[in-house]
């Protein structure tokens, strides 16, 4: 038999393994869901790593400024595929409309409060959670407020300069402070799955992964994507996926996840940064890394 | 295709300041990587900072490398060649972030070391390059780089190669090349450079094209570590899936395989996966899952071979090369959590044979501890069995981490097994009966004048099995029979005295060896001593018993019964009531310890 496993075998192997190791380590483990193609492929290899199964919550993070067609997606494939779905949102700051560009603050700063801030209240329980009834397709109040201390998450390093510097699994402190100059070694497969009360870890197993790699994987194993990523017949399509106020469709013709992957292969974009539709990372000189220090996915 | 297409990961080391950073950056600039645009934002960046601009910068990410100009984390950057595509490790060349190298490192297939012609070989040149050996890179070249620094000088290359390259043969490392470059100016980088004519073979693109990639581990033997074990009853699948990844070797569907260290055996009957032709074999490197022919119990941990093949070691003691990474020193006597495939134990650090400065190679004579980046052979001892190979014979199943306070604290290679009569357990226990003042008042007396001789009772099964109330009810009816008996109902979490640490596996060992030497003190006043636990599995029992001798000890098992039927008194059904339970356990006890005065004492 033929036993050459291809470059995506081996990135879809290592992605198991950690998905593994953060299920057998954690009682309370949960994976964000963004709805994007990269945590949606990260589902998916959740599948493949629980042979069908996904014994974990998913949890959304919703912002309410989520483009309309996504939040119809995530509730579909989590009926389809019995998935424990729960949500959370900052509704103080969306009642007081402290959001961009409504109120008077800026992007990084609606950032700060509608995704970093509702993250760290859903994570900790601390706030409500909404959990997907299966028997009355509502989503209800969780009873569930224990803090998640394993924590999930689809981020990339070819994506940007503080990705690229991440662990597989990487502490948060009290405050889900990230120390980006003191991160703890990690060898031969061997994890920081240890850690004190009142911290969490965030795990990451698509790191290794790049954009061209996620679509090829797509294409792959046809697993089913938000139709915002293809051109509908205008001309553009979301490249990468937000808050409507900061996300900005590209001028693209690819109409299928093969035209994605040929674009990014030899076409037009094989060499634009993905998140160049997205707003935030260009205030401040280090925007993104501001967030993630603070929380930020 | 790039589907079909190889990738590689490469990572750069060497001395702080060398150009690690400057030579990722040009690499990426030159075979056109970077993203459209970001080479004039990092540039129009430092013209508004009124800085020089430098390729470094595209790499070095976080707000305080560009501040201070150093690489503190190793970033991941991804570039292709015509040949492959590669994953960059950029590593720091600071000592205060070796062990952010060495994560960057343990990940790599490849290493460019990188030294400065003018500076020429430093401490970290040195010590990077001994850790390439420790880690086992063999795909190793050196770079000479800042060569415009120094007039593109034959001459201070070759006094540098020729330098390095003695120290490399002492530690048993052979470069496949050795590249004059200037990153800065691009010169040797993806084409050969007309400034150094007198440099004619590989330039660094081409020397990296020419590394192969190492041959997979198919023909070894299989070794399988179980990561996990899975049963998602609940929704309706009734597969008992043993879930891992396979890290040398084969296994087909009907092959007969035996576990490590439990020695415990049984049959391939599937080979699992989801979204997946249905395969017949499963090979090193995939992350799979199989079920077996006959149901046995094991633990995560365990590693799965073949029957026919050669096992690995199994021992509790072992010689291995270790490096420090904490501040905290690795001292004696003190427990540590040793990870080696996914086997957890608690270890002890016995003996150590000697401790090398790696930035010299010279030996650091007589410590008593081992310090942060000391690189030291020793001998360490794991409380339970652990299965490993030597790290020559099959590397991914020969080198370990240990934990210290929730940190990966050190890293390891097993060089041998060390095979000894006597292990901590059963040393402990001499130590202690030698120690132990006796009355005149023998076991014989007490047990004449009670009665009743003594004994430990332990109730073992699943959670939520009712060990806990049949226990209760059992003292009860000792007691009501006038008997001297006391009931100790602990959960597996506590400890007795003050947890001495926080971590989950040396926890449970602590508790399973303060219950032991309790339940000898109790026995030993010829009580019949009663206790429960959850999730103890074959060494932990035998642990236990050791620890009560030479006291009898009567093991009940509640629910499905997981240990060879010599270790267990009694087996009771799940579904008994309590009180049938307890009657039952009365039946054996009559005669196990002359509970009825029919019987002998």
């Amino acid at each position: 038999m033929n036993k050459v496993m291809s470059k995506l075998d081996v990135l879809e192997s290592q992605s198991i393994y950690i998905l593994r190791e953060a299920y057998r380590e954690f009682k309370s483990l949960a994976m964000l869901w963004s709805i994007g193609k990269d945590s949606t492929v990260l589902l998916w290899l959740a599948r493949k790593a629980f042979f069908s199964h996904v014994p974990l919550p998913l949890v959304h993070i919703d912002t309410s400024y989520k483009i309309p067609e996504m939040i119809e997606y995530r509730d579909r494939l989590a009926r389809e595929w019995r998935l424990n779905m729960v949500f959370g949102q900052n509704k103080d700051a969306l009642t007081a409309k402290r959001t961009f560009p409504e109120g008077a603050i800026d992007r990084l700063q609606c950032c700060k409060l509608l995704k970093s801030e509702a993250l760290k209240h859903t994570l900790a329980g601390d706030w409500p959670r909404y959990r997907l009834n299966h028997r009355t397709g509502e989503y209800e109040v969780d009873q569930n407020k224990e803090p998640y201390t394993g924590v999930i998450v689809g981020v990339r390093a070819d994506e940007e300069g503080s990705r690229s510097k991440e662990r597989y699994f990487s502490p948060r402190d009290r405050n889900n402070d990230w120390d980006v100059g003191d991160q703890p070694p990690e060898l031969w497969n061997q994890f920081k799955t240890d850690f004190a009360l009142g911290t969490h870890l965030r795990i990451h197993p698509l790191l290794d992964w790049t954009e061209l790699n996620i679509w090829e994987y797509i294409e792959r194993e046809n697993i089913p994507i938000t139709k915002l990523y293809f051109d509908q017949g205008n001309g553009k399509r979301y490249r990468s996926l937000g808050c409507y106020p900061c996300t900005f469709p590209v001028e693209s013709t690819a109409k299928n996840v093969h035209d994605i992957v040929e674009e990014l292969r030899t076409g037009k974009f094989a060499n634009i940064a993905e998140r160049s539709g997205r707003a935030q990372d260009k205030e401040d000189g280090g925007g993104l890394e501001t967030l993630r220090r603070t929380g930020y996915m | 295709m790039s589907l079909l297409r190889e990738q590689m990961n490469v990572v750069i080391v060497g001395h702080v300041d060398h150009g690690k950073s400057t030579l990722v950056g040009r690499l990426l600039a030159d075979t056109g990587s970077l993203p459209e645009g970001k080479l004039e934002a990092v540039k129009a960046n430092c013209l508004r900072n009124a800085k020089p601009f430098e390729y470094a910068f595209l790499l070095d990410a976080l707000k305080d490398e560009q501040s201070q100009g150093i690489t503190i984390d190793t970033a991941r950057c991804f570039f292709k060649s015509k040949k492959r595509d590669y994953i960059i490790i950029d590593a720091p060349g600071h000592i205060e972030f070796l062990k952010n190298m060495i994560s960057g490192a343990a990940r790599a297939e490849a290493a460019v070391l990188v030294i400065d012609a003018k500076e020429g070989i430093r401490e970290n040149s040195k010590r990077h390059g001994y850790m390439m050996s420790f880690l086992g890179i063999k795909n190793f070249m050196v770079c000479v780089n800042k060569m415009d620094m120094v007039d593109y000088s034959q001459e201070v290359f070759e006094n540098i190669k020729s330098e390095y390259s003695a120290f490399l043969e002492e530690i048993n490392i052979k470069p496949k090349s050795f590249i004059p470059i200037a990153a800065r100016e691009g010169d040797n980088i993806i084409s050969i450079s007309p400034q150094m004519p007198w440099y004619q073979e590989a330039f660094l693109m081409e020397a990296l094209d020419n590394f192969s990639k190492a041959a997979p581990n198919y023909a070894r033997p299989l070794r399988f570590p179980i990561q996990d074990i899975y049963k998602f009853t609940a929704e309706g699948d009734e597969r008992r899936i043993m879930a891992g990844r396979i890290e040398s070797g084969t296994v087909s569907v009907g092959e007969e395989v035996v576990f490590f260290p439990s020695y415990k055996t049984s049959r391939i009957e599937t080979i699992e996966g989801f979204n997946v032709e249905k395969a017949t074999e499963a090979y090193a490197g995939q992350s799979t899952g199989v079920t077996f022919q006959t149901q046995i119990y094991i633990r995560p941990g365990e590693i799965m071979c073949k029957k026919g093949e050669q096992g690995p070691h199994v021992t509790t003691k072992f010689k291995a090369n270790i490096f420090w990474m904490s501040k905290e020193p690795l001292i004696k006597g003190k427990d540590y959590k040793l990870k080696i495939t996914t086997q957890q134990v608690p270890v002890e650090l016995v003996n150590i044979i000697s401790v090398l400065d790696a930035s010299e190679l010279s030996s650091i004579g007589n410590k008593s501890q081992v310090d942060r980046h000391d690189v030291a052979e020793c001998i360490l001892e794991t409380l339970k069995p652990v299965a490993f190979d030597d790290i020559n014979h099959i590397a991914e199943t020969g080198r370990f981490v240990i934990v210290d306070n929730y940190e990966i604290a050190g890293g390891g290679i097993i060089l041998s097994p060390v095979f000894e009569q006597e292990s901590i357990l059963s040393q402990y226990v001499k130590s202690r009966d030698f120690n132990w003042v006796r009355s005149d008042i023998t076991p014989l007396k007490r047990a004449l004048k009670y009665q009743h001789k003594s004994a430990l009772i332990v109730i073992i099964g699943d959670p939520d099995t009712g060990k806990k109330e049949i226990a209760k009810a059992l003292e009860a009816s000792i007691f009501g029979l006038g008997k001297f008996t006391y009931f100790l109902g602990i959960s597996n979490e506590l400890s007795l005295t003050e947890a001495s640490s926080n971590d989950r596996t040396l926890n449970k060992m602590q508790h399973i060896q303060q219950l032991g030497n309790m339940s000898h003190i109790l026995t030993d006043a010829g009580l019949v001593f009663i206790t429960s636990i959850s999730d103890i599995d074959e060494y932990e029992l035998g642990m236990l018993k050791s620890l009560n001798q030479p006291n009898k000890t009567i093991v009940v098992n509640v629910g499905e019964n997981r240990f060879p039927i010599d270790q267990i008194d009694l087996v009771l059904s799940q579904k008994e009531n309590t009180q049938t339970a307890v009657t039952k356990i009365i039946d054996v006890l009559r005669k196990a310890i002359a509970l009825d005065p029919e019987y002998f004492i």
